[in-house]
């Protein structure tokens, strides 16, 4: 198996660099079909859930510490934005339309369509090796010089080269992503679960363990500010690699478009 | 390009048939035991079907952590109150001694409560966290009779499947299934931190089920209506907070 595809990815990359005009549905899929689907549902869901997580969140922009916390408590951090409740301090002589009804419902939705589009996606990444061959760094990956080059390499805004941009992914990029698929999705979703009266009912310790309900809360809302941070630099990356080809890859696909850059 | 083979079709055909009969079946099923909520229409009702189905299969009979004595918070925050209504204020005037709590529907012998009379049966007490849906939250100790208790005096029909609650708050009811009505710790809650239930809390009566979030604990219940169909009540889909576009279930 092995051999097979570093023989295809030379192939792959003889055509690329001396004929151009070869024809590009022949290549091996860059993305497989399970990796473009899910990518695009959990985009959508993200979406979602980004905009409805803020209209939750106006509804009470005061952080707290521990288990409990409300406006006769003193809150750890507040944001300085308006509220959709009148009984919330927030300095603003208005108050904000209440958007929370349908906006939970929608949270919880998409919630649940990322997280069952997300578990195909990690069982079917365990079973065909797409974590292994494209998103765990080789041990060789993890030395200084190859972690030092990609940091410079990237902190230059420099473009991948061709052929090692469409081969696979560099050492920053399979860092990133194994964190934000192993460490901030989990994350978000225990403690997003951690909110729930009724599954903490039954599993106590899964807020407990974070330091209460309000500590739950309040880790909710750091992960989801990472992954909108993350949602930044993915989407700068793309545009610098390609905007068109980068976003055509993951519809088609195909690594299309190589006249875009030749 | 695709190679549409005989086989590929027929297999196609057998796992589309397979997948469409067993989705028929689950949603036959899952309406039998009563995991479907009255709020499944509509384009969010897959996400609270999934919730509830989900947290009934899960949660059934979880209890929810109670707390010791020194995590009770020394200022619990009462949430924001419609004007009091002049029937309200006469009853307020007169110490409640003359609340009621009538129970009717699917019961053997409909009856009617005053408050003194609910104290009257063993109490009971949990220090739990109320928790509101906007985000906060605080911990006190809530003292009442389990709604079951009131159930079994007036003796519940066995087809019954939810219990509806009515406050004398206009347009303010809800309502809950059996699971909930006979949880252990769900409490017409009268008694808050060892005294009186305050009005700003929901005294005189307040429904209290510490496993949902908070606009479920309604305040000044006076009413409650056991029955098997939620259709007849207000526009069928379970509570004024429903209709007004917030979850009937919000277990979460």
């Amino acid at each position: 198996m092995e051999t097979l595809e570093s023989a295809q990815i030379t192939v792959e990359a003889c055509i690329s660099s001396s004929v151009s005009t070869a024809p590009v549905t022949t290549l091996p899929p860059r993305h497989s079909v399970l990796v473009r689907v899910t990518h695009w549902i959990i985009t959508l869901c993200f979406f979602a859930l980004l905009l409805t997580g803020v209209e939750i969140l106006i509804s009470h922009p005061r952080f707290y510490w521990g288990e409990t916390g409300n406006v006769l408590t003193t809150p750890l951090f507040q944001l300085h934005i308006p509220s959709s409740r009148a009984l919330v301090p927030t300095g603003y002589g208005y108050v904000l339309p209440d958007q929370n009804g349908w906006s939970r419902a929608l949270h919880f939705e998409a919630a649940w369509i990322a997280v069952l589009t997300g578990l195909l996606y990690a069982i079917s990444g365990l079973f065909t090796g797409h974590f292994r061959k494209d998103l765990l760094p080789s041990r060789a990956d993890l030395s200084w010089r190859v972690l030092s080059t990609s940091i410079a390499k990237a902190l230059r805004f420099e473009r991948p080269s061709e052929a090692e941009a469409s081969s696979s992914y560099n050492v920053l990029q399979r860092l990133t992503y194994v964190f934000v698929i192993f460490v901030l999705f989990p994350l978000v979703i225990w403690t997003g679960l951690a909110l729930s009266p009724a599954f903490i009912s039954a599993f106590p310790a899964s807020v407990t363990l974070l330091g209460g309900r309000q500590s739950a809360r309040t880790i909710h809302f750091f992960v989801s500010v990472a992954l909108v941070l993350f949602l930044l630099v993915h989407v700068t990356m793309v545009c610098l690699a390609g905007f068109r080809s980068r976003t055509g890859a993951m519809i088609t696909g195909r690594t299309a478009a190589r006249k875009e850059h030749t | 390009m695709i190679d549409l083979s005989r086989r590929k079709l027929i297999l196609t055909g057998l796992a589309a048939t397979a997948g469409a009969s067993g989705l028929a079946m689950a949603a036959r099923l899952a309406q039998k035991y009563g995991l479907v909520p009255p709020d499944h229409g509509g384009i969010y009702g897959l996400g609270e079907t999934l919730t509830f189905a989900s947290q009934r299969l899960l949660t059934r009979h979880s209890l929810a952590r109670e707390f010791p004595r020194s995590q009770i918070s020394p200022r619990p925050f009462p949430n924001e109150l419609a004007p009091l209504t002049e029937d309200f204020k006469r009853l307020q005037a007169g110490s409640f001694a003359e609340w009621r709590l009538s129970v009717d529907g699917m019961v053997a012998q409909p009856a009617s409560f005053s408050i003194s009379e609910l104290k009257s049966y063993p109490s009971r007490s949990h220090i739990t966290e109320l928790v509101c849906e906007e985000g906060w939250s605080y911990i006190a100790e809530w003292i009442g009779v389990p709604l079951s208790h009131v159930l079994q005096l007036v003796g519940v029909h066995p087809q019954a499947k939810y219990v509806v609650y009515v406050s004398m708050e206009p347009d303010t009811w809800d309502s809950i299934d059996m699971a909930d009505a006979l949880h252990p710790q769900t409490f017409l809650c009268y008694g808050m931190n060892g005294n009186e239930l305050p009005v700003a809390h929901g005294g005189p009566l307040r429904m209290r089920l510490p496993r949902q979030l908070g606009y479920k604990n309604v305040k000044f219940i006076t009413r409650l209506t056991v029955t098997d169909s939620l259709k007849k009540f207000g526009k069928g889909v379970g509570s004024a907070a429903s209709e007004a576009g917030y979850a009937w279930y919000v277990g979460i």
